[in-house]
């Protein structure tokens, strides 16, 4: 039996050494069989599985990953969770991810951080502004909070920020209060130890290397750990979603690139939510060990691999000595990179198919944290139910051929500008 | 005093003064701040990032976990820099950082005491009852007592420089392989950098009292760096880091340049950000001692063996007053020997093995140097360490000492080899991971690789680097190898003393105990990554380099795995935490981005315009005059003068693109919707281009210079993503095309003269040209000159719906322009008008701009549909043409007015039909952009609207809650002024 976490077991388990604490999930070994195989072990697959459980009483459940769990860009994100979003296809889905978020901890019994200091996306021209002004009644009608700063209301929430010698001075800003961070390991921990109470198998180091067809039908998968059958294979395996439809000659409207993520030597409190730059690429947020955890652009060119270079590094690092110039002389202590599914016009795919028997979620671009919790919800919701549910409704696979993009950002099909 | 009598690289002819805690002390030229605190006799130096625990120096290198303080003052304030790197300079000042009220009492210790509540994983067990209480109550605590030192709180007063530089071949450190390899390749030609972290070369061997070549080896030091000094093919870069190894032989690096200074003389950066591109690069970063774990092994004088040794040979600073030493292998006991050698007592060696080497036995014999084998330190005691327990066959004895230098073998400095993802190998006989695979063209010699012989490690840096030069052709010479005698060097693995008392730290900055390990496996985080990321193990600003294998090596224990299948973690770079500001170099402030001025900037600047950021460009924005009081009675009054008279405004930011070639106009019909071929020469059109996915991209006008010359212009904001895009289309999509194309935006200088009065004032600048309606209408385009001979393009175009010439000069005499129109419009009030005015202009006559062109809109919304060709392709056609894009209820481009005149519009408010609340299911579109408009005077607004154009007289709501706003406003044909376009004919 799984141990609750309550004041009475961290108290109990003080005075016994620690000793008496469980393994958070099984480390399961693969079934033959199940009902619903999800593929990937992030954070949108486990939170999949959970509400699959949760929600629809489907149990037989497992979730593949080829690593360890929360080893893609679950672990490697820069944690920023919002629902500031502009569109109607996006911003109920976006906000339905917030609301879960605000009851995540309590619903699956584990801290996940979600901190809630805010979101500042500052604007830099008129022109910004009433952009910003549009998202942020765009926000408000989906039942969103959100306040258009000016210059005096910006300087009063982040008075660190340049606002002296600025080249592209602040002119105000679009805040959303209820955005913030979550610790992005103890999601991905949360839900598994919250899906595994309910029965499903987190399969670890454990790699789907193809598919099991049967007269077209998906029914299962061929991994490092053996085949495993299936009555439904759900993908949620992000940046590596294009690798793994190649195998079933799917080509997606997905590219996958590289973004970099950092942080900083650890410091007393600085920054109290998140502020993103709006005349360059920038955003950052500082974490409760006291790191600032910052990043910017994506590289640009199409990448698999881990890591991004310099250019975006120095285009990172300017931006953020041009936002706060007191920073010059604190450290980057680390780097890394994501691979990202970048797709055609910036927003994801939840959706049944494109093949019986399969289903998709991907196309999360560098934003796909903040969606964890409703995107495992809604997807957990299609696999029960063979159809998408409101909330994605917009996120269908065959809008590119309809011509119902969600263009946030307005830049088309090139997924490096989105 | 604990300065040693003798010896040591530092300079006892310059005293260096500085402070600690604001407490005056002494060192010399030489010094690190670590050594010199230690020769000061300071053992306390910091306190633990959990439970505030007191920390002294651990380690004489960049690995360094306890002694981080916080460097200089004000604006120069550095957090958490590494005792052990700084290089003391006169003056210096740091402070210890992460304690309240001192150094000496942290309240915060407390948190020591709650210690058995707080192991790994504590955080995400809690906290979480009431929810509210997270962000107002436990996460503020949390966060005040987390993080090290404190940011500066003003900009950073120093600069930065960013340089290149180019290789046959980089060598990563300076010891004894890099020397040597430098030396090897540095002879055959090739072009050589050989950076070091260090402020001296020589790596260990200035620390250790070795002999190469029957001499002390220190001299072998400074005659390969005299001769690789005198090499011009070599270019030697001490204080300098290579923190990372990114594509392409690429390497980041970076050179303190006046770190060691008390401040960065003049015209000299602080630090220098190198990107190094190498064919091949070498990497001899050595490696670095790694302790043992057992309870009470962070006090205040538990030091890594090495660092004792470096303290006192290469500084000659004393770390304590007696030392005790324990370890699992024969360099803890050369290192105890030659510390003894340099002064310091060595109470004893205590060695986990039952039996020592025999020879090692000897020598410890000569020196009188106790031994212990087959012992364990299960217990120290002091606040500051004062006794050691060791536990061997013959039972418990306590040991006073000041100083317990410890060791558990050696760690390969494998970072650099695992930025392209290669995982570290491990070699069960030096009980140490060893590089796997490394970046392309990256070779490792020396203790990087695990050799840890003086002997080999001269001898492989030679061998690699000839390998390395002669495979880009280059003959090595034969370098004859200096020799050097060898220690047979034998470790036994070891890793933590069980049943030892007190917390056993495994990683001391992060306070991450042996416990912790244990909760991490019971509760099933036992692959690397999750046990590091649920303890937070390696996390912390030394990325757990004295702490990483230890603990992993652990968890192995515990799984009953062997250490090589249980893994490591990765390095990421940089390797050691790099200024962000080094980074940015002079990327910041006003020169953060480059600033484009228009030709007429200063002419503009003279009029006292004010100016706004159109993307790089600075544009006038508005021109006020004395005794107006805000923006708007300004631009009313630029507006009015236009509209009645004539008014001037610099257009050189659109983007201009020259196109020439036979198939120049047949490019054109298919980049634009509409048709170019077909444009007679000395005429202009009005083009709209799509994205391939049927979005409008951009609009302007296009000229016919000649038969097989087009000038394309574009808005500013899109004038580099439409160039980009041109050729794409060229150079991938249509290589067939005979076209030629060039930016040449910045070429020409162009004014718009608008108004009445336009023709009159142009009249007066042309040299001769006829520029009668009739013989340049609407649309026309002349070429001939101006202003006695200057070159000019005259383009009867307008954007303000007024009778409007634009005319392009060379860009250097845009200024010239500006003025003589000026002087010629001077009897007709001529106007300089700015970006406002232009705007309300276009607003009032209904013209799309980039609030309406946002990336959203298909030329159909815009009402721009009809002038898409039927009878060609181009790009974006077909996606146009897909059902979302033709559907019934999509967004149509119209003007609104609000139903009270005096209310005021706002662009970014959405449309609402009246009597439905604010949801996203009643939403209708928004307003794009507004103005005042004086000729009309009230607001005005343009925006999309569903089935807009079948909705003109109806009345909806502009809701507005960000700004508070929710009016009535009438839904109206977009042109408010001139819809016939009279104006522009006459
Ligand atoms: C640097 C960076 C910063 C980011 N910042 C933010 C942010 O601030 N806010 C935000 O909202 N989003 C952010 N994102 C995006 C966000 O991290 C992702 O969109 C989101 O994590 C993707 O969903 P996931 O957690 O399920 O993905 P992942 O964690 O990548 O999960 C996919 C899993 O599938 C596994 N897998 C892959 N192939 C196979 C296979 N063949 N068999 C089995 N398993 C397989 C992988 O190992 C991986 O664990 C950022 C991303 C990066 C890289």
């Amino acid at each position: 039996m799984r141990s609750r976490y309550s004041v009475f077991s961290l108290l109990a388990n003080a005075l016994t050494g620690q000793k008496g604490w469980t393994p958070a999930w099984r480390d399961a070994a693969p079934k033959p069989a199940y009902d619903v195989i999800v593929v990937g072990g992030g954070g949108h697959g486990l939170a999949t599985a959970y509400y699959l459980a949760k929600e629809h009483g489907i149990r037989n459940v497992a979730v593949l990953e080829k690593g360890h769990i929360g080893s893609g860009n679950a672990g490697r994100n820069t944690t920023i969770i919002r629902s500031n979003y502009l569109l109607p296809g996006n911003e109920p889905f976006y906000e339905w991810s917030m609301k879960l978020w605000e009851g995540l901890e309590q619903d699956v019994n584990y801290n996940s951080m979600v901190s809630q200091r805010g979101v500042l996306n500052l604007y830099h021209s008129d022109a910004q502004r009433d952009a910003y002004a549009r998202r942020g009644n765009s926000m408000r009608m989906a039942g969103a909070d959100s306040e258009l700063l000016d210059e005096a209301g910006v300087r009063a929430y982040a008075p660190f920020l340049n606002f002296d010698d600025a080249r592209f001075p602040i002119k105000g800003g679009l805040l959303q209060r209820r955005g913030g961070t979550a610790r992005h390991d103890a999601v991905v921990w949360g839900y598994a130890r919250a899906a595994d109470k309910l029965g499903v198998d987190i399969v670890q180091n454990c790699e789907v290397t193809g598919f099991i067809r049967e007269n077209g039908v998906v029914v299962g998968v061929e991994t490092t750990r053996g085949p495993i059958r299936a009555g439904k294979v759900g993908l949620a395996v992000a940046g590596s979603t294009s690798r793994l439809t190649r195998l079933l000659d799917l080509r997606l409207p997905i590219e996958s690139h590289v973004l970099t993520a950092f942080v900083s030597e650890g410091l007393k409190p600085l920054v109290p939510g998140v502020v993103t730059f709006g005349a360059g690429h920038f955003y950052v947020s500082q974490s409760d060990k006291g790191g600032l955890v910052f990043g910017g652009d994506i590289d640009g060119y199409n990448s698999y691999a881990q890591r991004g270079n310099l250019p975006v590094v120095e285009d990172v690092c300017e931006a953020g000595m041009a936002l706060m110039p007191q920073i010059g002389r604190l450290r980057v202590l680390r780097s890394w990179g994501g691979i990202m599914d970048m797709s055609m016009d910036g927003s994801p795919i939840i959706d049944v198919g494109p093949l019986p028997g399969l289903y998709l979620n991907c196309g999360w671009n560098y934003g796909g944290f903040k969606a964890t919790p409703a995107s495992g919800w809604c997807f957990a919701w299609t696999l029960a139910k063979d159809a998408p549910h409101a909330l994605n409704a917009a996120y269908r696979l065959d809008r590119f051929r309809t011509g119902h993009m969600i263009d946030e950002k307005g830049v088309g099909a090139q997924p490096n500008l989105h | 005093m604990s300065r040693l009598s003798e010896g040591g690289l530092i300079d006892r002819s310059k005293p260096l003064a500085f402070s600690f805690d604001g407490k005056a002390m002494r060192g010399y030229a030489g010094d690190t701040l670590a050594s010199a605190l230690l020769a000061n006799d300071v053992r306390l130096v910091g306190r633990s990032f959990k439970y505030h625990r007191p920390r002294g120096i651990f380690s004489s290198g960049s690995e360094e976990p306890n002694a981080l303080v916080e460097l200089r003052d004000g604006a120069r304030r550095e957090p958490n820099s590494r005792a052990t790197v700084v290089e003391l300079y006169d003056g210096l000042s740091a402070a210890s950082q992460n304690r309240w009220p001192s150094l000496d009492f942290d309240i915060q210790s407390v948190n020591g005491l709650l210690g058995p509540l707080l192991g790994a994983g504590f955080y995400y067990k809690t906290f979480m009852w009431p929810a509210a209480l997270w962000e107002k109550l436990y996460e503020p605590l949390i966060r005040r007592a987390a993080g090290l030192g404190r940011a500066a709180e003003a900009p950073d007063p120093d600069s930065y420089d960013r340089s290149f530089a180019f290789c046959d071949l980089l060598v990563i450190g300076g010891g004894a392989a890099g020397l040597m390899a430098a030396l090897t390749a540095g002879r055959s030609g090739a072009r050589v950098i050989l950076a070091d972290e260090d402020f001296r070369f020589g790596g260990r061997i200035l620390a250790e009292r070795a002999e190469i070549d029957d001499a002390p080896s220190l001299a072998f030091v400074e005659r390969a760096v005299a001769e690789l000094a005198a090499l011009p093919n070599v270019r030697l870069l001490p204080r300098t880091t290579v923190f990372g190894a990114y594509d392409g032989g690429t390497f980041g690096a970076l050179e303190r340049v006046a770190d060691h200074l008390p401040l960065p003389p003049a015209f000299t950066p602080r630090q220098r950000y190198w990107k190094i591109v190498a064919k091949r690069s070498l990497l001899c970063a050595g490696a670095i001692d790694r302790p043992i774990v057992f309870g009470g092994n962070d006090r205040p004088g538990v030091m890594s063996a090495q660092a004792l040794r470096t303290y006192a040979v290469r500084y000659a600073a004393n770390p304590g007053k007696r030392a005790v030493v324990f370890a699992n292998n024969g360099y803890a006991w050369s290192a105890a020997f030659d510390a003894a050698e340099a002064g310091v007592d060595i109470a004893a060696i205590v060695d986990v093995r039952p039996e020592a080497p025999p020879i090692q036995l000897e020598r410890a014999k000569r020196r009188g140097v106790r031994v212990i084998q087959g012992g364990q330190v299960v217990a120290t005691s002091g606040r500051l360490l004062s006794s050691v327990t060791v536990r061997s066959a013959t039972g418990e004895e306590k040991i006073a000492a000041e100083v317990l230098a410890i060791s558990g073998g050696s760690s390969p400095n494998v970072g650099l080899t695992s930025h392209f993802g290669g995982k570290p190998v491990y070699r069960a006989d030096i009980a140490g991971f060893v590089p796997g695979a490394c970046p392309p063209g990256m070779r490792v010699a020396g203790a990087a690789r695990g050799d840890y012989s003086l002997a080999r490690c001269l001898a492989a840096g030679a061998a690699e680097a000839a390998e390395a030069v002669s495979e880009l052709g280059f003959s090595a010479y034969a370098t004859p190898v200096p020799q050097a005698r060898d220690n047979a060097i034998t470790v036994t693995p070891f890793w933590h003393v069980p049943g030892s008392r007190g917390p056993a730290f495994v990683d001391l900055q992060n306070d991450v105990t042996a416990k912790d390990i244990t909760i991490a496996h019971t509760e099933g985080f036992r692959a690397v990554e999750l046990l590091k990321r649920y303890t937070t193990l390696g996390m912390a600003t030394d990325q757990g380099r004295t702490s990483n294998v230890t603990g992993l090596a652990m968890m192995a224990v515990l799984t009953g795995q062997d250490v090589g299948a249980t893994g490591t973690t990765l390095f990421r770079p940089p390797y050691t935490p790099v200024a962000l500001g080094a980074i940015a170099g002079h990327h910041r402030g006003k020169d953060f981005r480059a600033t484009r001025p228009t030709p007429t900037h200063d002419w503009a600047r003279a009029q006292g315009a004010v100016f706004v950021e159109a993307g790089l460009w600075l544009r006038a924005q508005y021109f006020p005059r004395p005794g107006e009081t805000d923006w708007l009675e300004t631009v009313n009054r630029e507006v009015t003068a236009t509209r009645t008279g004539v008014g001037l405004i610099d257009v050189s930011t659109f983007g201009k693109i020259d196109i020439q070639g036979p198939d120049a106009g047949a490019f054109l019909d298919r980049v634009y919707i509409n048709t170019f071929s077909t444009l007679p020469v000395g005429r202009a059109r009005y083009g709209v281009m799509l994205r391939e996915d049927g979005i409008v991209m951009d609009d302007g006008t296009t000229s016919r210079l000649g038969e097989r010359h087009y000038l394309m212009t574009t808005t500013t904001a899109n004038a580099a993503k439409v160039y980009q895009h041109l050729e794409f289309c060229l150079q991938v999509l249509w290589p067939e095309l005979d076209v030629q194309m060039a930016s040449v935006s910045e070429q020409w200088a162009q004014i718009s003269i608008a108004g009445p009065q336009a023709r009159a004032v142009l009249e007066q600048v042309v040299d001769g040209l006829d520029v009668s309606n009739a013989a340049l209408p609407y649309m026309g385009v002349a070429q001939g000159t101006v202003l006695s001979g200057v070159a000019a393009r005259i383009f009867r175009v307008s954007f303000s719906g007024e009778l409007g010439y634009e005319i392009a000069v060379p860009a250097r005499q845009g200024r010239r322009l500006a003025e003589a129109l000026m002087a010629a419009g001077a009897p007709f009030g001529i106007t300089p008008y700015g970006t406002e005015a232009l705007g309300v202009m276009r607003i009032e006559k209904g013209h799309v701009s980039g609030n309406e062109l946002n990336g959203q809109t298909s030329a159909r919304d815009l009402g721009l549909g009809r002038m898409a060709s039927t009878k060609k392709d181009y790009v974006g056609r077909v996606l146009s043409q897909r059902p979302a894009f033709l559907e019934e209820g999509r967004v149509s481009f119209v003007g609104f007015k609000p139903v009270n005149p005096g209310d005021r519009l706002r662009a970014g408010a959405h449309f609402l039909p009246h009597g439905r609340s604010g949801t996203t299911a009643n939403d209708e579109g928004y307003m794009t952009s507004v103005a005042f408009s004086p000729l009309l005077g009230h607001w005005i607004g343009l925006g999309l609207i569903a089935r807009g154009t079948e909705r003109i007289g109806e009345s909806v709501r502009a809701y507005d809650p960000v700004r508070g706003g929710d009016i009535p406003v009438e839904i109206c044909h977009p042109a408010f002024v001139d819809p016939e376009g009279e104006r522009l004919r006459v």
